[in-house]
Formats: structure tokens, sequence, C-alpha cells
């Protein structure tokens, strides 16, 4: 297999043709924080969480969607980086209804734990508090909108690995939402398998299963999407 | 040497925040043997006095009392902290701000709202700093004991509060 | 939209050597043209007059304009028409009079002063005959290019012209081409951006209604320049005269074999399909329209790969704004030579203006690159209501510039260097009686109701930059405010993921550079200087 390298926090690393800065980082040591992004699904480079600074790239690119090329200088925890990250979950946390006290990922959650990670002990920003909505209509399952980041994953993880597309975005800008099928009840899908991997997928409160309300089991997307593979 | 003053305050809070304060349990003497406090809900001082060095906000500001107890306490203190989630982010005080107002009192009180013996709620439960200026922030709900106790022990030293990133969380 | 029909119908020579031409664009229509045409050809039915409809004039607001010719006189036009009053003054030039009622200038600055060469035809064909389109030189250049030309040298002409994107991006449009042509791949794609979303501008309207088959030509010579065979053409939805000018334009064009199959005998194919936008101006963003063109919902995805390498259902995809299809077909006919010779070095070529807001005369300027923004005031007859303050060039992506650089050179590095972009086209004017930090706020909202969703940084920050606008609006706003409003654009401008994002934050980043202490006024004397902002609330910080 091909490999080139590049040199990642003054290292250097060697990667795959292809690869993404993001594994390339991870594997040499250089863990950078992602939210987005979930590995066998296509990267959508949507939270921004993962932004690294390339030599000679006019802005930040993320590290989930971009490719390692050779002789690339990436910095991966620069000032600048920490604060736009910073800023990031902190926009989020203020955009809906966030309580960890209240809700079944306390403690469990990817947000919060990004949050912590970060050393947020607060929002700079008004919170905007809006009423966005809870839907429990599925048999197992149940959607808390007041939770959702709109990381999509649970869009890309049905319509890429389950192959059954339930999932969708309506609306947008501050009025997207994530949907079932056409906008219907989740308890009235014609084409959710019930599979649970959006559930699974979801780093947040957002998609719970109801008789599971604490800690989520975690699947490895990873061997999902070798499965997916093989089966084409 | 005069001994750092110390208040704690309570406004729209569960007093979760308190009660780890207190859970603090034998450590609560060594800290209170380094300073002298001054104001509390767990102390019978009607007033909140000038000249404290250090408070430690539970709660929300949620209601026109609040409000003006939060100026009071910016007033009166050299450094505010917002103690726990409900002071930080407003957490469960503010889980009312989506439905609005009107409809968390008609939800509460039907047809008949409350008098004035009951301060009156403001449009949204909002976190302290969205009303006065904040010194130090401890998030949790509640925050830890130990959390509480190494954020104290920094600030009675006179240090900055700062606790390591893994004492720093919500929830 | 009641449906015009400016299809010429009375012969175009006629015994009195009278020709009359209505426009039939869409400000002119809204203003009443529809009625002076048909009252126009109900009175001079058998006459020997011609009367007909053509697109766009240039000075929009003062619609409905005629225009009347006649041998021997000089041309003139004739602003605010009514059904009467264009009877009554075409009565009086039949009796050999030139009425003064109405009359623009001889030397109208707005109409005189311009250099059409994307424009050239508008006005002056009917938008909805080919031939007429033909008899003024329509699809002469596509015949040359596919009959005389290669490929490798198309491209290298338009490299030589110094064309640049005119979508804002500057991007060298020869360069462009050449990727695609280079690119491997079965298909290809030729792609028109008549997504024209920014407020405030409408210069793409005006040639897509007024001269379509400049456009359909420019594709065309593309698509054999590139190696496509199909090319879409993505207007917005809020175009329907548009849309529907250009999809006749397309069946007629077809119909005379120079679109779909084998045209003028030369083998070459290219089938142009038409894609009406639903509403969403993060469509202009090539990827998200490109997801729109598929019947995807319109997002952006990340860049690379660019178009050029992977865009329409994975093929190299070419896409060009529609004023820079506009330029082919004069470069083509006229040589690189020539269109370097119009404009600036390094800015060559014309560009096409909007021009509303507060001056004499609202409407569309084409002028060449690096004419200073003074002139373009004064071929629009200057600010109207009061001293000139500001001109917003690049819409809710672009900046202002002052009243003390009124004479940058319009091109886009001197843009650039003042903090806002050339964009599309449109250009605000405003006078002083605008408040600055209202037309940021305007802005950001417009942005926060535009942005797709899909990225944080652009979905959650304008929110948030939103209501700090709000609040400084309202006088509720302290100084921390100011300082965290620019912390936060700062922070969308590098991190968002399209170009909506990116740009979203210019209008209040320019305003805070030029006017600061506007918004100083707001948040300490809670005073708003022009008077515009309500200033209702309360300080609600001690």
């Amino acid at each position: 297999m091909p490999r080139l390298t590049l040199t990642i926090n003054n290292r250097s690393v060697s990667a795959r043709r292809g690869e993404s800065i993001l594994s390339a980082a991870r594997r040499s040591g250089s863990d950078i924080p992602t939210l987005c992004n979930l590995g066998g699904l296509i990267p959508a480079g949507a939270c921004r969480v993962c932004l690294v600074e390339v030599a000679g790239y006019p802005r930040p690119v993320p590290a989930c969607a971009t490719r390692a090329e050779q002789g690339m200088v990436v910095t991966t925890d620069t000032e600048r980086l920490t604060a736009a990250r910073r800023m990031i979950v902190e926009l989020l946390l203020a955009e809906r209804n966030h309580s960890c006290a209240v809700c079944v990922m306390n403690q469990h959650c990817q947000l919060q734990d990004l949050a912590a990670r970060l050393g947020i002990d607060h929002v700079r920003f008004a919170f905007i508090s809006p009423l966005a909505g809870v839907d429990i209509s599925h048999e197992r399952f149940g959607i808390d909108h007041n939770r959702c980041i709109l990381c999509r994953r649970c869009v890309r993880v049905c319509d890429e690995i389950e192959g059954a597309h339930t999932w969708d975005v309506d609306g947008r800008g501050a009025a997207s939402r994530i949907i079932c099928d056409l906008a219907q009840p989740w308890g009235t899908s014609a084409t959710c398998t019930g599979c649970g991997k959006c559930v699974q997928a979801c780093p947040t409160g957002a998609l719970f299963e109801k008789d599971a309300p604490t800690k989520k089991a975690t699947i490895d997307m990873e061997r999902l999407s070798e499965w997916r593979r093989s089966r084409k | 040497m005069t001994r750092p003053r110390l208040a704690t305050v309570w406004l729209s809070g569960c007093s979760g925040c308190h009660m780890s304060l207190l859970n603090l349990h034998g450590d609560l003497l060594g800290v209170l043997e380094q300073c002298d406090l001054v104001y509390s809900p767990l102390a019978d001082i009607k007033e909140y006095p000038h000249g404290v060095d250090i408070v430690l906000v539970e709660g929300a500001v949620a209601n026109e009392d609040n409000r003006e107890m939060a100026g009071i306490i910016r007033r009166r203190s050299a450094c505010v902290v917002s103690l726990g989630d409900c002071a930080v982010n407003g957490n469960v005080s503010a889980l009312r701000n989506p439905s609005g107002l009107a409809a968390t009192l008609g939800r509460v009180y039907g047809e008949a709202p409350p008098g004035h013996d009951v301060a009156q709620l403001l449009p949204r439960a909002v976190p302290l700093h969205q009303v006065i200026g904040v010194d130090a922030f401890l998030p949790g709900c509640p925050p830890a004991p130990e959390r509480i106790r190494r954020l104290l022990t920094c600030l009675l030293q006179g240090q900055p509060a700062g606790l390591p990133p893994e004492m720093i969380s919500f929830g | 939209m009641k449906t015009p029909e400016p299809k010429n119908e009375k012969p175009t020579v006629c015994g009195g050597g009278l020709k009359i031409s209505v426009c039939l664009g869409s400000p002119c229509l809204a203003s009443g043209a529809e009625g002076v045409l048909r009252a126009l050809r109900e009175a001079w039915g058998e006459k020997p007059i011609a009367v007909i409809g053509t697109g766009c004039m240039g000075p929009c607001s003062r619609g409905p304009m005629i225009r009347i010719e006649r041998d021997g006189y000089p041309t003139a036009y004739y602003e605010r028409m009514t059904p009467q009053a264009a009877c009554t003054t075409v009565a009086a030039y039949l009796a050999g009079a030139a009425p003064e009622q109405g009359r623009l200038a001889p030397d109208f600055p707005f109409i005189a002063l311009q250099t059409r060469v994307v424009l050239e035809q508008c006005g002056r064909i009917d938008p909805c005959d080919l031939n007429s389109a033909r008899a003024a030189g329509g699809y002469r250049a596509l015949a040359h290019a596919i009959g005389k030309m290669t490929p490798e040298q198309i491209c290298c002409e338009i490299g030589a012209s110094g064309l640049r994107g005119r979508g804002g991006g500057g991007y060298p449009t020869g360069t462009k081409w050449e990727l695609v042509r280079a690119a491997s791949g079965r298909r290809k794609y030729v792609v028109a951006n008549g997504d024209e979303g920014d407020p405030g501008a409408f210069m793409d309207r005006t040639l897509m209604e007024s001269d379509p088959h400049r456009l359909l030509e420019g594709m065309a010579i593309a698509g054999y320049a590139v190696g496509a065979r199909d090319g879409f053409i993505f207007v917005r939805g809020e175009y329907p005269l548009a849309a529907q000018r250009l999809g006749a334009a397309i069946v007629d064009a077809g119909k005379a074999g120079l679109l779909g199959r084998n045209i003028l005998g030369s083998g070459f194919s290219f089938r142009i399909r038409l894609r009406i936008g639903a509403g969403a101006f993060v469509c202009g963003e090539e990827t998200a329209l490109m997801a729109s063109v598929m019947g995807r919902r319109g997002q952006p995805v990340i860049r690379p790969p660019y178009p050029a390498q992977r865009g329409l259902w994975g093929s190299s995809t070419l896409i060009n704004n529609v004023e820079t299809f506009g330029c082919i077909a004069p470069i083509i006919r006229n040589g690189a030579a020539w269109f370097r010779s119009v404009g600036t070095p390094g800015n060559s070529g014309t560009k096409v203006f909007s021009i509303s807001g507060d001056v004499a005369t609202e409407g569309v300027l084409e002028v060449p690159l690096g004419t200073p923004l003074r002139e373009l005031l004064a071929m629009a007859g200057g600010v109207s209501g009061g001293s000139f303050k500001a001109a917003q060039t690049g819409g809710a992506s672009g900046g202002c510039i002052p009243a003390s650089h009124m004479d940058v050179p319009v091109d886009y590095e001197s843009l650039k260097g003042l903090g806002t972009i050339m964009g599309s086209g449109g250009l605000i004017v405003m006078n002083d009686q605008r408040c600055m930090t209202d037309v940021a706020r305007f802005f950001m909202h417009f942005c926060q109701d535009e942005s797709c969703g899909k990225c944080a940084p652009c979905r959650t920050g304008t929110q948030q930059a939103a209501r700090l606008l709000d609040r400084i609006a309202a006088g509720e706003a302290t100084s921390d405010d100011i300082s965290q409003l620019e912390q936060l654009c700062r922070f969308m401008r590098e991190t968002s993921l399209c170009g909506l994002g990116m740009a979203a934050p210019t209008p209040v980043l320019s305003t805070l550079r030029w006017f600061r202490e506007e918004y100083e006024n707001h948040v300490r004397d809670r005073r708003c200087p022009a008077g515009v902002c309500a200033m209702e609330g309360t300080p609600c910080r001690d």
C-alpha cells in the first residue's frame, strides 16, 4: 500500500494514501477532539470541532474530512484552535436545552465530555431555549430534539450502514430538525427497521432507548462498516 | 491577621449544592477554621453584610428577589463564585424557559396565579453571570464535595480558582 | 404572474421608420409595462410602426421605460410611462415632434456612460424571439467556436482574456475551464449559477430575462470547450419570468439546431435543462447548488474535491455564474486582446452592477472593471435624501465602503483591501439617515434565516450574533457585547464550512471597522445617531 509522510505536531507521521489527517494523527498519539465524526461513516465535517491548522492553508481544515498529503505540516492544538473548539461547544450548549442533570446520558455524553475536556465551566452566550419537542411514539426508542446537536450521525448511520434512510433533516438554520421519514412520528415509520443504530450513534441524549434510560451500549462502527464493505 | 469573610447564598436552586458543601463533613470544619462565615442559609443572619471576600452562589436568577439579591452580592463582595449548574447555566431552574412564563404559571397555578407574597418570576431563569459579573465558576449538579473543597482552599489562600480540568464538568 | 407576450408580430421595418421598444423586464412589468405595450399595439395595430417588447434598458426605478427610434432623430428614452402618456408621446412623434414630457436627457448618464458588453443586447432585442437575438449577432460566436476552434484554443482564449468569475470569487475562468477540459471521465457537465440570492442583486435576472440566448450560447461554447454534453441552469425560484424566458429560449434554440443534437451540423451535441431553486440562499454556493440540481437537500459539502474534480453525479463539472457565461460570446467574437483592453490589468472586461438604495436612479449598470465608485454613483444620479454615508457591495456576504474611500476603483483586489468583496455586483447606496448597526443587524438576520444549518459555527453563530445585534439596537448591550460580537464574527469567518458562514460576519466586521463609533453610541450613550433603532430597552446588567 502506498504510504506518505507528513508532520503532525512536530512529529513525523506515516499515513496511507487517502487516509484522513484525523486517523493519522490519532495513530501517532495526537488525539484531536471530534463530535460529528464516527468511524465507519462518511465524514461530514459539520461540527468543526476537529479543525486543525495546515501550514500554507488560509483557514483551519476539518481533520476528519481532509486527506493527509505528502509533506503536510499539521498542528492540532494551537491557542486559536482551542479557542475555536471552546466557542463551538459553548454555542452548541446555548443552542438548545442541554441540562445534564436531567439527561439520560449524564456522565456518558460526548458533548458533556468534550465541554469538560476543553475546560468549559460556563457558557458566555445567551441560552436560546427553544421548545424543540420530543417524539416517544416508537415502541422502544425516543428522540428528544432539545438535546440534539444536529451532528447527523443518526442520519448517516441509518443511510450508510443500515441502508434505511429513515432519518433526514427538515428546515434550515436554527429551524433544522431531525425528522423521521417525511416528518412523521417515529412510531409510524414504514422504513425504520428498529435496529437502534441511530441510538447508539447519537453522541448526546437526543436519541435514547426507553427501557435503558442510563448508559447506552456502544457498538463498533468500524466493524459495521467493514461488514458493509464486505457485503458490497 | 483577619480571616477572609465567606458567604454562601441560595437563589433559585434545590439547595443540593449546599448539601454537597455539608457533605464535606469533617473537612467543613477545616474550611471554616480558615474563614469567617458571615452569611449563609446555614446560619441565621438576616442581612447580606458588606465587605464579603468570597461568596458561593447557588441557583439561577429566576425571580425579582434573586435579581435584587444578585445586585447586592455583587456590590458587597470581592469574589463571586457561581456554584453548581443552576447558577452556571440555569439547569433545572431554567427548564421552564422554553415553555414561557405564562404557560409555566398556568400549568402550576391554573386559574389562580400567585399573589404578591410570592416573589415575581422573571420571564426567564438565567445564569448568574448574565445578571452580574462572576469571578469563578464551579459547575456540577451538584458539584462534588471534593471539588468545592479544592475551590475554597484555593480562594481562601488568595489564589485564583484553578481547578484541574478533570474536576470541571456539567451534570 | 401573468405571462407577457412580447412576441414581435409587426414588421420591424416600417414606413414611418418609427420603432418603439417597451421594456418588459420584471421591474418595468411591475410598474405597468404590459399595459403600455398593449395600449401602443392597440393604438397602432395597423399603422406602419414597430412596437416591440424588449428586456431591461437599465434605469429600473424609472419604469416603465420606452425607447423611441426614428430615422433622422436621436434615440429617445421616456421614463415612467402610462398607457396614455405612451400613446400621446408616440402620436406626437408621428406628428413630427419629440415631446419633452418624460424624456430623459440625451446624455442621461445612467444610459450614456455605460459600457455594455454582457448586456449589449439587453433592451434592444426581443428576449422571446430567437430571430431577434440572431439578427443582433446571437450564436455567431458559437458557430465560430465549434466550426473554427479547438476546445484547447477556446480555453486558451478565455484564459488569455483575463476573465474572472463574476459570481464574486474572481477565480480565473480560463483556468477553471482548462481544469474541466483536462479532467478525465466519460461525462462532464456545465452548470450556470443563476441563484442570485444577495439582497440588492439583480444583474443576473436582468441578463436571463432580457437576453436568455446570450447565456445559452456561452454555456454551449463552454460545453464544447470542456467536452460536456449536458448543461444545467439553476435559476432561483423567485425569478419565474427568467425561468419562463429561458425555458422558451431553450426550446427555440433546440428547434433551430443551435442546441441539442448535432449543433449546426458539427457533430457536437449539447443539451441544456433548467432547474428551479426552492428558495434557499445557500444554493448560490456551488456545492449546495449541485446537490439541489441532483435532487438532494441543498446544502454544501466540503471542498476539496472541487466541482472540477468531482461535481454532478461524481463527474467533473464546470460551474460559472450567469454573467460569466454572458462574457463568453463577446470574447470569442472580438478576441481576448479586445476584452483585456476593457477594464484594468488583472481585472479585464466589464462588470454589471445593480445599484439601489438612496440614489436618484436605481437600476442595472455595466461599466469597465476599475471604474471608481464615485463615477458609479454619479451615473446613478448621485445620492438621494441626504449625503453619502456608505455603499454595501456583495450583499449579505460583503461589506461597506465609507465616504472616505469613494474613489476606490471597483475591482476585486481594491474592494478586498477595504474589507469587502466584489460579490456578484449588488451595490446598495446608503445616505446619512441610515444606521450602520441596523444594516449589520439586517444582514445577520438574513444569514441566520438562510444558514443551511449543517455546520455548527454558521448555524449557531448567526443566531447568537443576531441576538447581540438585537441587544445593541435595543439599547441593552454592554461594551462586552461588542467585543463578544467581534470575537464571534472572527470565529465564524475562520471555522464555517462554506462561503455563506465564512462571509456572514463580513457586514458586521466591515461596519465595525468603519463605523465603530456608531456601535459605541448605541452601547455607551444608548442612542442611535441616525434615529433608526428604537432603543426601547433598558440595561439589564448592573
